[in-house]
């Protein structure tokens, strides 16, 4: 149990030398009312006498207490004598006096506008080199698909085929979910509106261009990367951490075609088969939306489908789903490739992989929508 | 066994001194491994006690168990005569703030610098003005053999025989009265490895601490321990100074007390 009787410090200043009295338990615990209840030194006094003799027990911030007085009382050119430790407290003292750092440490970081200026070029440049570096990391990446379609042997087909189950297979379920629910609310919003003008079997078409040509793919892609790229920045950023990669270089292996091209292969596949499974979802979803709400019978809503739709708005749509797979692939795995020091930085590396591709997703979607309006496709 | 042969078995218990910590019956069982079978120990005040052992004969689990982070199957467990196991919550928290404990790769809490790993025990034990912790915090950085300018750093920044420092920093940061090291020199060089074991040394004769650590380090043992537990055939098979280990009738402690490693750091500690 801790005693919690404190130390008392008394100072009898009318003797010469001046003496400084510490009685009772000079502990860690009671040292901030300690402090507050020292008598201060006399300026000007020339030596001081500290007298241990009557303390119980003193531990390390015990003797940084006195230590730190003495300190600052001889830089003044006080002479401070210490009498009537024990051993074991002059020991003590000694000790502790050698590990008081000689200079207070600065912690304030830099204000004003000079070093807001710095901050600003630094990340400026920074993020270029990021650009740049992630650039080249694509290019790898390229390089070195080709050079597994033209030698497929060199290919790790297990590996793919577990990155095609982590990524493919087990996301089927939330993207039909997804996919379902689009589907669901467009029908729901599109006949709210439609309703009014008596146009209620152009529900259809509302339903077929938008999840077929842009939301089936789109919202896919932004699960894809929030699912799947999360987790190789993750597990590859810890490989890092843990010099896995580099003991793969010197053992004479590419962590690029070990680690890299299994997993963006394996979403260079599944995307586009997931994008289509949601365009499937967001369909049926639909239908059932508008059988019931509409009383748009399904045979109706296949047989518009036929008419208006040709194969090629699905194309426009899944065209994009390779596209999408490289951007989440390539952002995931450079990020990953960024961790180093602690776990902090995979965790930051992880959002920032999220972050990143679901918005050059987003921003690549806008520009296909562009072109193909130019082309008027 | 010969008639000079040190008997197995703890030693008779020491009664002239003060037992910190007194481990009894203690078994531990993971699945149905059994690492611990009716395991008996004392830790006297003030003693460097070095637990040595071969792999996996649960050196590292008997201070995991000592300090509450692993529950034993039996036996009973008292620390500065506090039933760390079934005593009442409130001793056992006063208890844990008496003890310090450095993890062999230090377990810094990667998210905050040296100094604020130091602090962090100090915030939430302590009340104290900031000022003064954090000039406390740097007398124990200070105490641990780091250079000033590592306070602020993040345990990343540091190397390996650092980050051993600066655990050491933050286990003394309550001034505790027991320290636990778990393997303090392992992956560090000869010379490192040295210099730390000055500096717990140094350390536990001006602090007055009790050390229990666990080490693979002959060069340790030799240097600075006190008394030697070795830990074999899921207990504690004999206790004492390293003199006697070289006597002790056992194939192991025969192989680990005077094999060329142990005769190399005999005569280190001799010149």
């Amino acid at each position: 149990m801790v005693t919690m009787m404190m130390a008392s410090i008394t100072l009898d200043g009318d003797t010469d030398p001046v003496v400084l009295r510490v009685t009772g338990r000079l502990l860690t615990v009671a040292l901030g009312a300690v402090e507050r209840a020292m008598p201060s030194v006399p300026s000007g006094t020339k030596t001081l006498k500290i007298d241990l003799s009557d303390v119980e027990a003193m531990d390390t911030g015990g003797a940084w207490l006195l230590a730190d007085l003495g300190r600052k009382l001889e830089a003044e050119g006080c002479t401070v004598e210490i009498t009537g430790a024990t051993e074991t407290q002059q020991a003590l003292l000694k000790t502790v006096t050698d590990a008081i750092p000689d200079e207070e440490l600065v912690e304030a970081p830099a204000r004003g506008l000079i070093p807001f200026l710095d901050r600003f070029g630094r990340r400026t440049v920074g993020t270029g080199e990021d650009i740049v570096s992630l650039l080249g990391f694509f290019g790898l990446i390229l390089v070195r698909l080709v050079g597994v379609l033209v030698r497929p042997w060199r290919l790790r087909a297990a590996a793919l085929f577990t990155h095609m189950e982590e990524t493919g297979l087990k996301a089927v379920p939330i993207v039909v979910l997804m996919g379902f629910m689009i589907g669901v609310v467009l029908a729901f919003q599109g006949a709210a509106q439609l309703s009014q003008f008596g146009a209620e079997v152009y529900v259809v078409d509302l339903i077929a261009y938008s999840v077929l040509r842009e939301l089936g793919i789109l919202l896919t892609a932004i699960i894809v990367a929030g699912r799947s790229g999360s987790a190789f920045t993750a597990s590859v950023g810890s490989m890092k951490l843990q010099q896995e990669i580099d003991a793969m270089e010197t053992l004479g292996l590419d962590p690029i075609e070990v680690l890299v091209v299994p997993r963006v292969l394996a979403l260079l596949i599944m995307l586009p088969v997931l994008g289509f499974i949601a365009n499937i979802a967001g369909l049926v979803g639909g239908a059932l939306m508008s059988w019931m709400d509409l009383g748009v019978s399904p045979g109706l809503f296949v047989a518009r489908l036929y008419e208006d739709i040709d194969g090629w708005q699905v194309g426009i749509g899944m065209i994009k789903a390779p596209f999408f797979a490289l951007v989440i692939g390539t952002i995931a795995l450079w990020q990953a490739m960024q961790v180093e020091g602690s776990s902090v930085s995979v965790g930051q590396r992880t959002t920032a992989s999220v972050v990143q591709s679901i918005s050059i997703v987003i921003a690549l979607d806008a520009v296909f929508s562009i072109f193909f309006s130019i082309m008027d496709l | 066994m010969d008639g000079a042969a040190v008997p197995l078995g703890d030693t008779a218990p020491d009664t002239t001194r003060e037992v910190v910590i007194r481990v009894r019956d203690l078994v531990n069982q993971f699945g149905k491994q059994v690492v611990h079978d009716h395991l008996d120990l004392d830790v006297y005040r003030g003693e460097v006690l070095g637990i040595v052992g071969g792999s996996g004969t649960g050196k590292s689990v008997l201070l995991r168990t000592i300090v509450g982070l692993n529950r034993p199957k039996e036996g009973s467990i008292e620390v500065l005569g506090v039933d760390v196991l079934n005593g009442p919550e409130a001793e056992r928290l006063q208890v844990e703030r008496r003890w310090g404990v450095a993890f062999q790769d230090g377990a810094l809490f990667s998210s905050l610098t040296v100094l604020q790993n130091v602090m962090a025990p100090m915030r939430e034990h302590l009340k104290l003005p900031r000022a003064m912790m954090k000039a406390l915090a740097e007398v124990k950085i200070g105490l641990a053999g780091l250079p000033p300018n590592a306070a602020d750093k993040y345990p990343s920044e540091l190397s390996g025989g650092m980050r051993k420092r600066a655990a050491l920093a933050r286990a003394l940061a309550l001034d505790p009265e027991i320290l636990f090291l778990d393997e303090p020199t392992a992956g560090l060089d000869p010379i490192g490895a040295a210099a730390y074991d000055e500096l717990i040394r140094g350390l536990q004769r001006a602090l007055g601490l009790t050390v229990f650590m666990v080490t693979h380090d002959l060069d340790s043992l030799y240097a600075i321990c006190d008394r030697i537990a070795v830990l074999a055939e899921k207990r504690v098979l004999v206790t004492g100074p390293i003199e006697d280990m070289t006597s002790v009738d056992h194939p192991w402690v025969k192989e680990y007390f005077t094999g060329p490693r142990a005769r190399a750091a005999q005569a280190k500690k001799k010149s």
